[in-house]
């Protein structure tokens, strides 16, 4: 059992991780063909795992209406939205789910007026939550938060154009924060990322790192 | 001497501007001296480069057109190229060639190219005006090739195959030298004190994953901290509950979070319920999360992954509902609204740095020496190569050249 749950999937991730990452280095035809296969293994795989994401959140749901946990309510939106969903994805405008998708059917009209006004709207939610992480961070009780307050303030200014109103060294200053600081601390992220990242994926490859198999050994 | 040079300087100007005229005013176009056809080096087989040095009769009017043919006797009415004869040069070169990569086999039907290899290519150039067209003599051919080797990445190459010696190297070390010194990171030594918190308040701990999938390094980073919170969470005996916005991070989520629970020696303790699927799209996990938040009020919020715009209205209503936070992400735009948001932000690298800090692992501690040394090497070439190109010596930026 063992060898099933451990021994196979490593060498799988041996062969697979030095495979993919000299394809990188081989720009050959045979290179790009295996590029293009496992990169459809992964879309095959990840199309029969929405079955299990499904199940996982039917059984969530349903389990939570069944023993009227709290916010239960809720949980009869979800087979309330996907049963709705489904039955007119299904029907596709009269020509059935064998036939092509077809084009502007009640399916597509829920889904331009109901699910992209909704995540528009949390999208929108977004502006008060930065104006009050930004009310929170910017008290200047500390000389950090000073300069980061400072530092806001310029870039802000230097962005609109009331900031080249009141001073017009502003948007020049901003686009130095910008460009400079910004941009080195940036790329000293980026580099440490790289770093990090290449070493996580040899620990993968060679079998050293393992937690994501389940287990800490 | 100032005459004499000043009379050959305008005579100069005089001719060149003489053979324009006559080149152009006077209709009579100056074919390139030369046309080359090769196969395009570091390419996957399917390009051939063609390559002509400059004429004097180029200008806005004047086009270049390449016919192909697969027989050196033609007919080549088969047109890959019609550029006005004053671009496409070859890069970094001072407008003497012009340089183009063509594919000729989108040219032709499978049917029409001999089987059996890939054909060769015929390719013949026409300078064309509104008045007058004219071929050049020679008729260039190549075969396309595919390289088994990109040459232009062969400084990525020697870099990668170094540092990852450098990390084989330092995992060796650490076998040798289990006591390795490694800094402090507080954000993974406040964990304890997240779960520990929970568990007297009776609350439960909630982990967000981030949005990418199980291709991305750091979610396998996620799951591995993941693995180790886990176990920590059934030895304190609280709840811990996983919310996934991947199918494929759920699965893996799921046999990661029983594997430590039967490693802490709690499998009953083990509810599949609380690792779950909460939407499939950015917003929607986004509503979903937050209502949970708000709902069960955990008392200790984890954010482990690669998170987009989502960060900072998941971070900000955990805030809310005064949960201790954890974040660690290497998505570089969203770290400032951690950092406002949460307790304790891990940056960048320490996400995966982190399942080596807490399982104290000899062999995974031998990497995160080797992340610094490089570091350290990257630093060090990063100050030599700004102080030598303040110099004018560009060396390091050139063997440093993406390719």
């Amino acid at each position: 059992m063992n060898f099933f749950k451990r021994t196979i999937p490593l060498i799988i991730a041996f062969v697979m991780g030095v495979l993919m990452a000299f394809q990188y280095y081989v720009p050959h035809e045979a290179s790009q063909s295996l590029l293009k296969i496992v990169t459809r293994w992964g879309i095959t795989i990840a199309g029969f795992a929405v079955f299990i994401g499904v199940y996982s959140l039917f059984h969530l749901h349903w389990n939570k209406i069944k023993r009227k946990l709290p916010g239960w309510g809720y949980s009869i939106f979800v087979f309330f939205g996907a049963g709705i969903t489904v039955a007119f994805g299904l029907y596709n405008g009269g020509e059935f789910f064998w036939n092509d998708k077809q084009q502007g059917t009640m399916f597509d009209w829920m889904y331009f007026n109901v699910q992209v006004p909704a995540g528009a709207t949390m999208f929108s939610i977004l502006a008060f939550f930065m104006a009050s992480a930004a009310y929170r961070t910017f008290r200047a009780r500390t000389s950090e938060a000073t300069i980061l307050l400072v530092a806001a303030v310029i870039v802000m200014l230097g962005r609109v154009p009331v900031g080249t109103l009141l001073w017009e060294s502003l948007p020049p200053i901003a686009d130095w924060i910008m460009s400079v600081p910004n941009m080195a601390a940036k790329r000293g992220i980026l580099i440490g990322v790289s770093i990090g990242a290449i070493a996580t994926s040899l620990k993968i490859i060679f079998g050293i790192e393992r937690a994501y198999l389940g287990g800490g050994d | 001497m100032n005459k004499i040079l000043l009379t050959f300087i305008l005579s100069i100007l005089v001719l060149h501007n003489t053979s324009t005229a006559f080149a152009v005013g006077g209709n009579k176009l100056v074919p390139p001296s030369d046309f080359q056809a090769f196969d395009t080096p570091n390419d996957d087989g399917r390009s051939i480069s063609l390559r002509w040095p400059s004429s004097p009769s180029e200008s806005t009017e004047v086009e270049y057109v390449v016919y192909v043919s697969i027989r050196k006797s033609g007919p080549f009415n088969t047109e890959v190229l019609r550029i006005n004869s004053n671009t496409m040069y070859k890069e970094g070169s001072d407008s003497n060639f012009h340089y183009v990569e063509i594919k000729p086999e989108l040219f032709f039907n499978k049917e029409s190219v001999v089987t059996g290899g890939k054909p060769d290519y015929f390719f013949k150039l026409f300078m064309m005006s509104d008045i007058e067209n004219v071929a050049i003599k020679n008729i260039a051919s190549a075969t396309p090739k595919g390289n088994w080797f990109n040459w232009k990445k062969l400084n990525n190459f020697i870099i990668l195959i170094a540092f990852s010696t450098l990390v084989l190297l330092f995992i060796e070390h650490a076998k040798k030298n289990p006591n390795l010194y490694l800094r402090k990171i507080s954000g993974l030594d406040a964990i304890d004190e997240a779960l520990g918190r929970a568990t007297e308040m009776g609350k439960p701990v909630l982990f967000v994953h981030g949005l990418n999938g199980m291709g991305s390094i750091s979610t396998i980073a996620a799951v591995n901290i993941l693995g180790k919170i886990a176990i920590r969470v059934a030895e304190y005996d609280t709840t811990l509950k996983v919310s996934n916005i991947d199918p494929i991070v759920l699965s893996v989520s799921q046999e990661v979070i029983k594997e430590s629970y039967l490693e802490a020696g709690r499998p009953d303790a083990y509810v599949e319920d609380n690792v779950f699927m909460a939407a499939s799209e950015q917003f929607p996990y986004v509503a979903a999360v937050s209502g949970i938040m708000l709902r069960e009020k955990p008392a200790a919020n984890f954010f482990m992954g690669y998170f987009y715009a989502e960060s900072l209205i998941l971070a900000e209503t955990g805030a809310a509902t005064g949960a201790i936070q954890i974040a660690a992400t290497d998505s570089y735009t969203q770290l400032p609204f951690f950092i406002t948001t949460c307790d304790y932000t891990l940056i960048g690298e320490e996400l995966y740095a982190a399942s080596a800090y807490l399982s104290r692992e000899p062999l995974l501690l031998g990497s995160l020496r080797a992340q610094d040394i490089g570091k350290g090497i990257i630093i060090a070439v990063l100050v030599l190569g700004a102080v030598l190109a303040t110099f004018g010596i560009d060396f390091i930026s050139l063997i440093l050249k993406a390719g």
